[in-house]
């Protein structure tokens, strides 16, 4: 039945989306680009792509920070395309994936608050997606209880801020904890929207919801084992409730120590076994290297399960995914350009192939 | 020979001479003492040059490694450099400045001081916190070797510059404080010797006046006494005077001869401390075939230099032993 009057709403953004898919960078395009010799072969490389000039503009020197900027710029341009063409409960939908960039606007505007900086210097670096029309109103605030009461309120964050903290929590949690609680809040709150989406958008989303929240919660665990800041009833407060890893799997990890007791609850999920597979021989030779190793290898491989999630998404129509699905999508295209320029200026071609291909 | 190049501005006295052998000694002690200290630092300096070359090239390396993972740490979380910049309070990482000797030689050490601060551990806790912690430990490894390279660097320059001051100071007394002393010790013995023989020859000169005079006062009491008893016998006495005096002349030819022997030396002397008359010298062209003589002479004094110095520089270096 939702085929029937999806279009009627949608189809047309769906059409576009799909269009913009296409554009995304494919493998030919990665082989042409890794085998580029400076910045400016990059750059002519990349007009040959759906990028088209986008770098026509930039002065002489491309630093590695211009080509991402312009290239999130494009993401940004096309992104508040579809958001002024949304219709309910698109729009909203749309928001919500604009929240989580809000978060981290928020979370660095208090942290200039914080530390009495002049905050208006600090909305030069927020991400341009989070942007909402009272933050410039947070540089006004000059501490963190004004802050709170004066705009936050007034944004569709304020619920989150509202749940987890007081104005007092705001001036002495260290600002990952604040950052993370909310976040955590909002995949909840997320999932909780997509779920009254109805069925095929539900179905999609809360899968890659449901990642995104595991992989948050394993990388919380793994880079909190050596802090004496995060107790573990703090960190189990930070596990998203949501995900295949809950409940029974956040219990583990919170009381978790050490990588191993980690890969073991991960051994439960038949999805996240492989994540761990081939590292075992690794830490066997040298423990302490080879937890470093893990670790830096789960991000990677965090990074291959949520393209591959996001590919899944567009087989599935007439549901709203796709637009989340786009977004995680050309966001690990920026990585992996920025990556494979990063590499070319700094001549490091042993290590040019680790991004991660999407098509 | 004396006078010949600069000389200290003394009178040539015996007091003055023990003075300027004591300096004399002094300069070669410490010009012995100033090639060691040159010869220590210049080996330091050596081996600081090749440390140096060497951190340097390891600079590079790890600095490469460092800037890179922090590529690593913007493909995983973004930009964070804010984040990290305003909740790093204290400082985890220090440097202490201590002091090394080096033969009287203040080399300052940069040595680092770690402390395991907890600043931004949490960065980057919901994504991509062990780049973070990579990065950090790429960036602690890279500022030690700048550290390293840091103190290496000081040491150089200061080394560099003390070893300059050594050197100059080295041949300073080499070139001109040990001539000028020998020239002055040979001036004062000369001009000494001088004295010596004018005082002979002045003494030997009112000796015979002085004999003279006697011998005239006694024929004068002789004339006279006899004068009393005849004054034709005094008028035949007077012709041998005459006779007294040619042998004057006899004993005389000695001196006259020394004479000689020392108005030589006062003529070269002031053949070579006055240019002017070098120049004379010059135009006169049988003139120029003494100088030549001169020349070697002079060229012949340098032979006579490196024994004494020699016997010097051994006297020094047992000086140095007790020392």
């Amino acid at each position: 039945m939702e085929g029937l009057f999806f279009n009627v709403n949608n189809g047309f953004l769906e059409g576009i989306v799909r269009g913009y898919k296409t554009g995304i960078l494919t493998q030919s395009h990665y082989a042409s680009l890794t085998q580029c010799e400076s910045l400016e072969d990059l750059k002519t490389q990349l007009s040959a792509t759906d990028y088209g000039n986008f770098l026509a503009n930039e002065p002489s020197p491309l630093s590695t920070a211009t080509i991402s900027d312009r290239a999130t710029q494009i993401l940004v341009d096309q992104f508040n395309f579809a958001r002024s063409n949304a219709v309910e409960p698109l729009g909203k939908f749309l928001d919500y994936i604009t929240y989580a960039y809000m978060i981290d606007n928020v979370v660095l505007l208090i942290t200039g608050t914080l530390h009495e900086r002049d905050t208006h210097e600090l909305l030069g670096r927020c991400h341009p997606l989070g942007v909402f029309d009272t933050m410039p109103a947070l540089c006004v605030a000059t501490n963190v209880e004004e802050l709170y009461h004066s705009v936050l309120v007034e944004t569709p964050l304020a619920p989150y801020f509202r749940d987890c903290f007081s104005a007092a929590d705001l001036d002495d949690l260290n600002i990952e904890i604040i950052r993370n609680t909310v976040y955590k809040a909002y995949l909840e709150d997320f999932y909780n929207f997509v779920g009254t989406l109805g069925s095929p958008t539900l179905e999609v989303m809360q899968n890659i919801l449901a990642f995104e929240a595991d992989r948050r919660t394993i990388n919380i665990t793994i880079n909190s084992f050596d802090t004496d800041e995060l107790t573990k009833e703090q960190r189990a407060k930070l596990f998203p409730a949501i995900g295949r890893l809950f409940p029974a799997g956040n219990n583990a990890l919170a009381k978790a120590d050490d990588i191993d007791q980690v890969r073991q609850v991960c051994d439960n999920i038949s999805e996240y076994r492989s994540f761990f597979e081939g590292s075992t021989s690794v830490s066997g030779a040298n423990h302490d290297v080879g937890e470093m190793g893990v670790a830096t290898q789960l991000e990677d491989r965090f990074f291959r399960m949520e393209v591959h999630l996001n590919k899944q998404a567009f087989m599935q129509q007439f549901q709203y995914g796709v637009f989340y699905s786009y977004m995680k999508l050309k966001e690990q295209e920026i990585r992996n350009v920025t990556w494979i320029a990063e590499c070319i200026a700094q001549d490091a071609r042993d290590r040019i192939q680790d991004f991660i291909p999407i098509f | 020979m004396s006078g010949a190049g600069p000389r200290e501005n003394v009178f040539a006295t015996r007091m003055a001479l023990t003075n300027m052998k004591l300096r004399l000694k002094g300069a070669e002690t410490g010009h012995s003492l100033l090639a060691k200290k040159r010869d220590a630092l210049a080996t330091r300096f050596r081996a600081i040059l090749k440390k140096v070359d060497e951190a340097k090239r390891k600079m590079g390396r790890v600095m490469q490694l460092a800037s890179f993972s922090m590529a690593e740490v913007t493909y995983a979380t973004g930009d964070i450099s804010y984040l990290v910049q305003e909740q790093a309070k204290l400082a985890t990482f220090r440097v202490k400045a201590t002091q090394e000797n080096v033969s009287g030689v203040l080399l300052p050490a940069f040595e680092v001081d770690r402390v395991s601060g907890s600043d931004f551990n949490l960065t980057g806790l919901g994504r991509g916190g062990q780049q973070v912690l990579r990065a950090k430990e790429a960036y602690a490894k890279a500022l030690e070797t700048l550290v390293e390279l840091a103190s290496l660097q000081t040491a150089f320059t200061i080394l560099d510059e003390v070893i300059r001051a050594t050197n100059r100071r080295v041949n300073a007394i080499e070139h001109v404080i040990i001539p000028r002393l020998d020239n002055t010790i040979k001036y004062i013995i000369s001009e000494l010797d001088e004295m010596d023989r004018e005082e002979f020859f002045r003494q030997v000169v009112a000796c015979n006046n002085c004999a003279k005079v006697q011998g005239k006062k006694k024929r004068d009491k002789q004339a006279i006494t006899e004068g009393e008893a005849n004054d034709v016998q005094a008028l035949q006495v007077y012709p041998t005077e005459p006779q007294n005096e040619p042998n004057q002349e006899v004993e005389l030819p000695d001196e006259p001869n020394q004479e000689t022997e020392l108005q030589d030396e006062p003529n070269q002397e002031t053949g070579l401390q006055d240019e002017p008359n070098q120049e004379t010298e010059f135009q006169d062209e049988p003139n120029q075939e003494t100088k030549p003589q001169e020349q070697s002479d002079q060229e012949t004094e340098p032979h006579d230099e490196p024994e004494e110095a020699s016997v010097d520089l051994l006297s020094s270096r047992d000086a140095d032993i007790i020392f």
